[in-house]
């Protein structure tokens, strides 16, 4: 049992990581266009300098 | 009100002659900061990866762009650009690509630029997610068997994780529930939040106490899926909302003023009774008021529906809203703003409106039976354990129980997901949903009226038979057509050049402005125009006149062209068992014809605004359900008597204000299919409520027998929310 000690604060931050790079999507207007990006990935027009 | 009734400028063929002094405003308004406009333009023609490069890369090889990134979602390409950036020449160059565009007023989508509510929402949602799911996980540890003080820990662990959760999560509902009550009313949420809290609460307790069941994972499942339906429900208004703001914002509310000698733009706004305002040929008038200076012709047909263009000259007084065709006028403002006649119509709007707003959704009607039954129900259920066992804390345990099994998921997620699923289907056809209840009502409509012109019709006239006239004849008429902009001009020309006929070479072509226009042709004058003018005897119906020399004149009659899909549309309708009813306020033999090539049997001429709406308010005291499809204001009171109401995205903004959908596109035959979607919607809703009580007649027994763990609580819930999300989504795939 004494494994819980190391699993359940490890779960926690997994989780917890998961929502802070959630936040950060929301944060930089990632939600925006989600019609938009999900055809943007298929353009090879920055594939290698990402657009500013 | 006033707002959305300033007559607009944006159906004027002439603001295309004029880009230039829009864009200055523009700039003028938009500037950043940094010095840089941003523009925003509306692309509606965007559909794929390769068209939003293409639309980039074309706005970039522009020296004063900064910046340039379409938005496909919303179909907007917003423009970073030097400050004197002139809007007409992004417009070519996105038009030299091959899509539509339009200027959008950046100042009024600012407001809304950033989804303040959604993302709120989308947090709380994110953060309830993330917690009830390692709450779950806790949860299933102890519903597996985890005993005395692993699962006290367990359930320490899922308290430290939920309680702050809930405090932020749950927000919206505790918001709610405390205005509700505040109000002295009950809605859904004080069920949610008390539910929420007595979960809580008493799994705090039984934690404290070493006890077997806490339900803090029933709570945050609850909070996620409400959460997760009010999020679809938010999402679906704010498409609905920013592209209902697009369509206002298209307009951008400008008019000349003249000061002294010289013309200066202003917002309509800013208008004073007694100012003196040009309004070209092609545009709307601004204010009400009377013409100081210049004759031309009006075009009164979304004001009144009538489609014969009137004669306008010195003296005469003109109403906001009509629209200018062919000489420059000068006007003397005698009422502006709220004052205009366009507002009149306003106040029977509102009055109308006054009456629609007595709709109560099906949830809301499901939602007043279910709030007070489910609190009875508790309430019951914790006296008689209470009495029976005289144990305060298993009558507590059992109550939040019942409280808990009972929350309204099907009630909170299943009419958001249906509608949302609906209002998608429809949104791919080109119409917008305005009202949140919209969609159930328009799925009780069983008679239909529709307004003839804007609506059933174009507006724009195309001329009757060309091929009976002699061609020589015509040949003329479009020689002196070419030297108007008048719309039956337009339509003598687009006739001629469907027959192949080359125009003749007339000489010294000059139009008088509210008569027609005149030239010579071996050596004699020739004129079309007015009646009156080339000496004919008027006709009843849309008519120009050509004379030739000392000739007889010739009667050119125009017909409105039918829109796309209109007779598909009152086919389908009559088809679905629909009365179709066509009003109008056009001369009774032009909606006669009208009626009799659709088949409507029912029809009404030379209807007045007040004639519409009252028609409309018997037909619903007959206890019909009418929805009505009108473009002018002359219908705008009519729209709101009705129960439902559709007009066409080229309708006046009052129009649309006043309606509950949109047609975005030019097609009508999407109606039809809106009735059928609508209809099914509103079955799955009723499906929906009926699943959701079928469980609720299972699970509330055992709740109330004290049989109800976590376990159970936990499941039950979520397969009905899953189970009602499931059957709303079954809406969504079928084309």
């Amino acid at each position: 049992m004494n494994v819980l000690v190391y699993l359940i604060p490890i779960s926690l931050l997994l989780g917890g990581a998961g929502l802070v790079a959630f936040v950060y999507t929301l944060r930089s207007n990632q939600y925006d266009d989600p019609e938009g990006d999900s055809r943007r990935i298929l353009s090879d027009e920055w594939d290698d300098h990402p657009k500013p | 009100m006033t707002a959305a009734l300033r007559p607009s400028f944006s159906a004027c063929p002439a603001c295309a002659a004029a880009p230039a002094a829009s864009a200055l405003a523009g700039t003028e308004d938009d500037a950043g900061e940094s010095g840089d406009a941003r523009l925003m333009l509306s692309v509606p023609g965007v559909h794929c990866a390769a068209c939003i490069t293409k639309i980039e890369r074309g706005l970039m090889t522009h020296p004063g762009v900064r910046a340039a990134r379409v938005n496909l979602t919303l179909k907007r390409a917003s423009i970073t650009a030097a400050p004197d950036t002139d809007v007409a020449e992004m417009i070519g160059l996105v038009e030299g690509l091959g899509y539509e565009a339009h200027e959008l007023d950046a100042a009024a989508l600012r407001a809304t630029a950033t989804d303040k509510a959604g993302r709120d929402l989308l947090m709380r949602l994110a953060v309830a997610g993330f917690a009830s799911m390692n709450v779950m996980l806790l949860s299933v540890a102890v519903w597996s068997g985890a005993a005395d003080a692993t699962r006290d820990m367990f359930h320490w662990i899922s308290a430290a994780i939920a309680l702050p959760t809930i405090a932020f999560s749950g927000q919206p509902f505790f918001r709610n529930a405390y205005h509700a009550l505040r109000g002295g009313r009950l809605n859904m949420d004080v069920p949610i939040t008390l539910a929420i809290l007595l979960a809580i609460g008493t799994s705090l307790w039984e934690t404290a106490l070493s006890g077997h069941h806490a339900y803090f994972d029933a709570a945050l499942t609850l909070v996620f899926f409400l959460l997760a339906g009010r999020y679809l429900d938010h999402r679906t208004r704010a498409i609905a909302r920013s592209a209902a703001e697009e369509l206002t914002a298209l307009e951008v509310p400008r008019a000349w003023r003249l000061d002294g000698d010289t013309e200066t733009q202003v917002a309509v706004s800013l208008l004073k009774l007694g100012d003196l305002i040009r309004v070209r040929p092609g545009g709307r008038m601004p204010v009400d008021g009377v013409i100081e200076e210049g004759t031309s012709e009006l075009d009164r047909s979304l004001l009144t529906g009538e489609t014969t263009p009137v004669f306008a000259g010195e003296g005469q007084q003109v109403s906001a809203g009509e629209m200018n065709l062919t000489g420059p006028l000068t006007l003397r403002a005698t009422a502006v703003g709220a004052d205009t006649s366009l507002h009149r119509m306003a106040d029977l709007v509102a009055m109308a409106e006054a009456g629609r707003a007595n709709y109560t959704s099906l949830a809301d009607r499901a939602a007043k039976l279910y709030a007070p039954g489910v609190h009875i129900l508790s309430a019951l259920a914790f006296l008689g354990w209470l009495i029976g066992t005289g144990d305060m804390r298993t009558a507590l345990n059992i109550a939040a129980a019942v409280l808990i099994i009972t929350c309204p998921c099907a009630l909170g997620l299943a009419v958001p997901a249906v509608t949302t699923a609906a209002s998608g289907r429809l949104f791919k056809r080109g119409m917008l949903i305005k009202n949140a209840t919209a969609l159930e009502r328009l799925a009780e409509v069983d008679t239909v009226v529709f307004d003839k012109t804007g609506t059933l019709t174009t507006g724009t006239p195309t001329l009757e038979a060309p091929d009976m006239l002699e061609p020589g004849a015509l040949a003329v008429a479009m020689a002196l057509a070419a030297g108007s902009s008048h719309p039956l001009s337009r339509a003598v020309l687009t006739a001629g050049q469907g027959l192949g006929l080359t125009a003749s070479d007339v000489t010294g072509i000059r139009e008088v402005p509210g008569y027609g226009t005149e030239g010579l042709w071996q050596g004699r004058c020739v004129r079309l125009g007015r009646a009156s003018w080339t000496g004919a005897a008027p006709l009843a119906q849309t008519a120009a006149y050509l004379q030739i020399g000392d000739g007889a004149p010739l009667a050119l009659t125009f017909a409105d062209t039918l829109r796309t899909g209109a007779a598909e549309a009152v086919e389908a309708l009559k088809d679905a068992g629909k009365q179709v009813v066509l009003i109008s306020g056009d001369s009774a033999p032009a909606v006669q014809a009208m009626a009799e090539r659709l088949g409507i049997p029912e029809w009404q001429a030379e209807a007045l605004p007040e004639d519409k709406a009252s028609r409309i308010a018997a037909m619903s005291g007959e206890g019909r359900k009418v929805l009505m499809v009108g473009d002018g204001l002359n219908d705008t009171a009519a729209l709101s008597a009705a129960h439902v109401s559709i007009s066409p995205a080229s309708a006046l903004d009052a129009a649309r204000a006043a309606s509950d959908i949109v047609l975005l596109g030019a097609d009508l035959s999407p109606i039809a299919d809106a009735c059928a979607i609508a209809h099914s919607a509103t079955r799955r809703i009723r499906e929906n409520f009926q699943i959701a009580t079928v469980y609720n007649v299972v699970a509330v027994p055992l709740a109330v027998a004290g049989l109800a763990t976590p376990l159970i609580a936990a499941l039950a819930m979520s397969t009905s929310s899953i189970t009602v999300s499931l059957n709303a989504l079954r809406l969504k795939g079928r084309a």
